[in-house]
């Protein structure tokens, strides 16, 4: 059984985090470039964390399947960065932000992290603002916010609708500054196979070069993991095609526990699927609903109807109606829910009839078709792009889609895995946003954790390793993990079955929506635990992999990740059906108020479920981590 | 999640694909017919189709660089109909759609063209000239936790919003693939000018275009004649104005670096 200690610091909440920075231990600056540190991905927590280490003057090697770091996925983030700078002058503070953010995960999330994620943010504004990162500004000159769902302030910075892109290409900035000073070592088209142990602490990785097929062995003191999360098991989600849970996924095989696999978000705003050969989902920003009013037909037969032909009275306005205080800015959980409610009682609106409206006519009427294309033109014409309709002259269309995790891989307060010398941070580890994440957090927290957090807590670690003592690449335990990445491969390129991989990829999706989407039921689950074992059985039996090892091989690729996507898949079920209760992103039919809302047993699951792996067949184990709210007061989570 | 179902009318192209195994071997054109296209299907997505029929006949499917398909990865490069990133005006391959095309066509598809790009594989080219022009110099060099109160450095919002337009590039690489001369000035101009508009940028301004516009030129990128095949071809519509802005930045370093010499090693890093 893993031993999961969490290491919150004692003392008053807010002196946390000043206090642990005081009292972690620290690697004198002449050891520091005895250390090397590898850093796998490279979006916006493995950038800021490989440049700041360093800069601190560690060496670093960063591994990217990317052909650039820059392409990666938190590249795609549109809305913005929440910060508790109070610059509105709104009543907005740190502990502001820390509320709004634990009860936005519905009391599933620790204090402590929140708290230090809430103090931090303002530094990360900062930062990025000296980096250059052309953020939103005022005619003073001053820096622009906008609000986001969850908050009665308005926090959020923002880039146009694309301040993933800016953070990214400010944390990218910062990371070819120290390559091209020679602190950090860059491999591209490199993706990480499998996690190296050495005497039960991470001491490397394994390599698979994706242009040459070359398998190496990479040797360090630490291994830090920022590899994102791992929507895509659903196959139809926001994510980058390419994302994956390979590097975290391993890792869990090596011993790294899970924790809380089966929170996953469903983001309200997203562009309705429209047929079977559809390989993503696209997102259209939060922020939309800052302006856009979001209605079904009040009647069932008027769902057809052309929306401009839908009278004023006819029309039902369902979040500002159920949510008055909140409205069209209620957390994503809770939007994609009640919107999923108008479609089961048949209002939703398109020829599936799993849409609902997203109408900008009061803003055109109040800001002008200008007005509204300054502040979400490049939204509109994606949306244009992808369905051929104006949103200027018709309301969107939208629908729920899988956008982001909060599961990951289990970490203590210093993003230390169970793993001793195993890093993670950014979307892959579980510790932020409890079982629902607001929107313009994600950003926050992988810059939170790789500029301000991770550089302080590696030295606790490293400080007790000796320098010069990271173990060579040669040894057993090497070549052991080396060998099972060659047989991995060698074995999917073996099966030469008939069908592609995206055929498997596509069914596990379709499983994991009905079973264990927005609504999850015991009944439903147990069918999902049953079939997705057989779905793998037949991957392992009828995959066709064409081609060699010794070349790019994108099929070969995304074998290898959707293997892992059919395990994880399994292990997310097994969480959702031992989780009984509603909480979060996380809903079980069976427990749920009169009104829909999401019923929590805090007497039995106010913690975190860590689940370790115990052998390929076996039922992996549960562990538990207890979550104690000593500063907030779990309360039934209101919007209304 | 469940498709709608569709009242579409489908139709047919041929793909004529650029395939090569490597930059050591030759290449050829094969044409790829494909039936039921719909028109709401991405190209990227009909591609993901044809590739599914060649695997399940057993042979190897097209290689080509996609990623987030929303148009902002930079990732996705096809040149289509002898244009980078197809007919379509303002988006990447990813955000071009079967409706573009009717029955009957034959679409031709190839890689990003240019020296400094090497041909990787079919459609796959090796775009890594980009994050060395990057790592030479754009930048603005502050440490993590160095930074002053973000407020504390107004920016003029006319400023700022030019600055944004330039930082909108996704470093796809359509430009150099659209110039005849495979110049990167696009690309680097509009890192040059993003980080040279904003208060910040001025310290290095003049390292940073000295540096950038060196590297850019070792890696074998062409010279700008002034077509603006750059702009067009642009996902993000770039202006080309940001070339003569660079331009007029590299005359002025170039003239100060004359009497003054600038050093354009690594950005005082520790």
């Amino acid at each position: 059984m893993a031993k999961l200690d969490s290491r919150i610091p004692s003392g008053p909440l807010a002196d946390k985090w000043r206090k642990h920075k005081t009292d972690i231990k620290l690697v004198n600056p002449a050891n520091k470039r005895k250390y090397e540190v590898i850093v796998v991905g490279a979006g916006l927590a493995g950038s800021s964390a490989a440049a700041t280490l360093a800069e601190l003057g560690y060496r670093v090697k960063c591994f990217v399947f990317h052909d650039s770091p820059r392409r990666a996925h938190s590249i795609a983030a549109q809305g913005g960065i929440n910060a508790a700078k109070n610059y509105q002058n709104d009543g907005d503070s740190v502990h502001r932000l820390f509320y709004d953010t634990i009860k936005g995960g519905d009391y599933r999330a620790r204090e402590a992290n929140v708290h230090r994620l809430a103090e931090v943010s303002v530094n990360i504004i900062d930062q990025c603002a000296a980096q250059g990162v052309p953020f939103a500004r005022e005619y003073g000159g001053l820096l622009a916010n906008r609000s986001f769902g969850g908050a009665q302030v308005s926090r959020t910075f923002y880039a146009r609708g694309q301040t993933g892109q800016q953070l990214l290409l400010g944390a990218y900035s910062a990371l070819s500054r120290m390559v091209g000073a020679g602190g950090v070592e860059l491999h591209t088209h490199s993706e990480m196979l499998d996690l190296v142990l050495v005497d039960g602490h991470a001491k490397g990785v394994i390599i698979r070069n994706l242009l040459t097929g070359e398998v190496t062995r990479h040797a360090a003191d630490a291994v830090i993991l920022a590899t994102g999360g791992y929507g895509n098991v659903f196959n139809l989600s926001t994510y980058a095609r390419q994302s994956n849970a390979t590097a975290i996924w391993r890792a869990y095989k090596r011993g790294a526990c899970f924790a809380n696999p089966c929170y996953t978000q469903i983001h309200p705003t997203c562009i309705p699927v429209s047929g079977d050969y559809q390989s993503k989902l696209t997102l259209m920003s939060e922020s939309l609903r800052n302006d856009g009013r979001i209605w079904v037909p009040k009647k069932k037969e008027d769902r057809l109807k052309a929306p401009g032909d839908i009278p004023e009275a006819d029309r039902d306005y369902f979040l500002e109606r159920i949510y008055p205080s909140f409205g069209n800015l209620c957390p994503r959980d809770v939007a994609s829910r009640a919107a999923k409610r108008m479609c089961d009682e048949g209002r939703g609106v398109g020829e599936s009839g799993l849409g609902v409206y997203l109408d900008f006519s009061d803003a055109i009427k109040r800001l002008g078709e200008n007005g509204v294309r300054e502040r979400y033109g490049n939204l509109f014409d994606i949306y244009h792009e992808i369905t051929a309709e104006s949103a200027y002259q018709q309301p969107m269309r939208i629908f729920p889609a899988v956008h982001y995790t909060m599961g990951g891989l289990w970490v203590d307060y210093n993003l230390m895995s169970n793993i001793p010398g195993l890093f993670v941070l950014g979307e892959a580890n579980f510790s932020d946003h409890g079982a629902n994440r607001l929107g313009a957090s994600a950003l926050m927290q992988g810059l939170a954790d790789g500029y301000f957090v991770i550089p302080y807590t590696i030295g606790d670690y490293l400080a007790g390793q000796k320098p010069g003592s990271r173990p060579a690449a040669d040894r057993a335990e090497f070549r052991q993990a080396e060998e099972n990445v060659t047989g991995m491969t060698k074995r999917l390129l073996g099966i030469k079955g008939k069908e592609p991989v995206s055929h498997f990829h596509k069914r596990l999706g379709k499983l994991m929506w009905e079973y264990c989407g927005m609504a999850r039921t015991k009944a439903g689950l147990e069918t999902a635990l049953q079939k997705i074992p057989e779905l793998r059985e037949e991957f392992w039996a009828s995959v066709n992999v064409p081609g060699s090892a010794a070349t790019l091989n994108q099929s070969l690729e995304q074998a290898g990740r959707v293997a892992d996507f059919i395990e994880l898949g399994e292990l997310m079920c097994r969480d959702a059906l031992t989780r009984e209760e509603s909480c979060g992103g996380h809903f079980r039919e069976e427990h749920q108020y009169e009104d829909g809302e999401c019923k929590r047993d805090d007497q039995n699951f106010a913690h975190a479920a860590a689940w370790e792996y115990q052998g390929e067949g076996k039922t992996p184990l549960r562990n538990v981590e207890p979550l104690n709210y000593e500063f907030t007061k779990m309360s039934v989570r209101s919007y209304k | 999640m469940v498709a709608e179902k569709t009242s579409k009318k489908l139709f047919s192209v041929t793909l004529r694909v650029w395939r090569q195994a490597n930059a050591q071997s030759p290449g050829r054109f094969v044409d790829y017919p494909a039936t039921d296209v719909n028109p709401d299907m991405s190209f990227l997505e009909l591609l993901d189709v044809v590739n599914d029929g060649l695997t399940r006949k057993g042979d190897e499917p097209v290689a080509f660089a996609h990623d987030c398909r929303e148009g902002i990865c930079g990732t996705c490069s096809c040149t289509i109909n002898g244009k980078p990133h197809g007919p379509g005006h303002g988006i990447a391959t990813c955000q071009l759609y079967m409706r573009t095309f009717k029955d009957g066509d034959v679409i031709i598809v190839e890689p990003f063209r240019a020296r400094a790009f090497p041909l990787v594989k079919d459609l796959v080219v090796d775009r890594s000239a980009f994050d060395k022009i990057q790592q030479a110099g754009g930048f603005i060099s502050v440490r993590t936790g160095a930074a002053p109160d973000a407020n504390s450095i107004p920016v003029p919002k006319a400023d700022a919003d030019l600055a944004m337009d330039a930082a909108t590039c996704i470093g796809c690489g359509a430009c150099v693939a659209a110039c005849k001369n495979s110049s990167a000035m696009l690309f680097v101009a509009a890192k040059v000018s993003h980080l040279g508009l904003m208060p910040q940028g001025q310290p290095e301004r003049d390292r940073r275009v000295l540096a950038m516009v060196r590297t850019m030129d070792d890696a074998g990128f062409g010279n700008c004649t002034n077509q603006y095949e750059c702009s067009a071809a642009c996902p993000k519509l770039i202006s080309h104005d940001f070339i003569a802005r660079m331009n007029r930045d590299y005359l002025a370093a170039s003239v100060k670096s004359a009497f003054q010499p600038v050093s354009l090693g690594g950005g005082g890093a520790g």
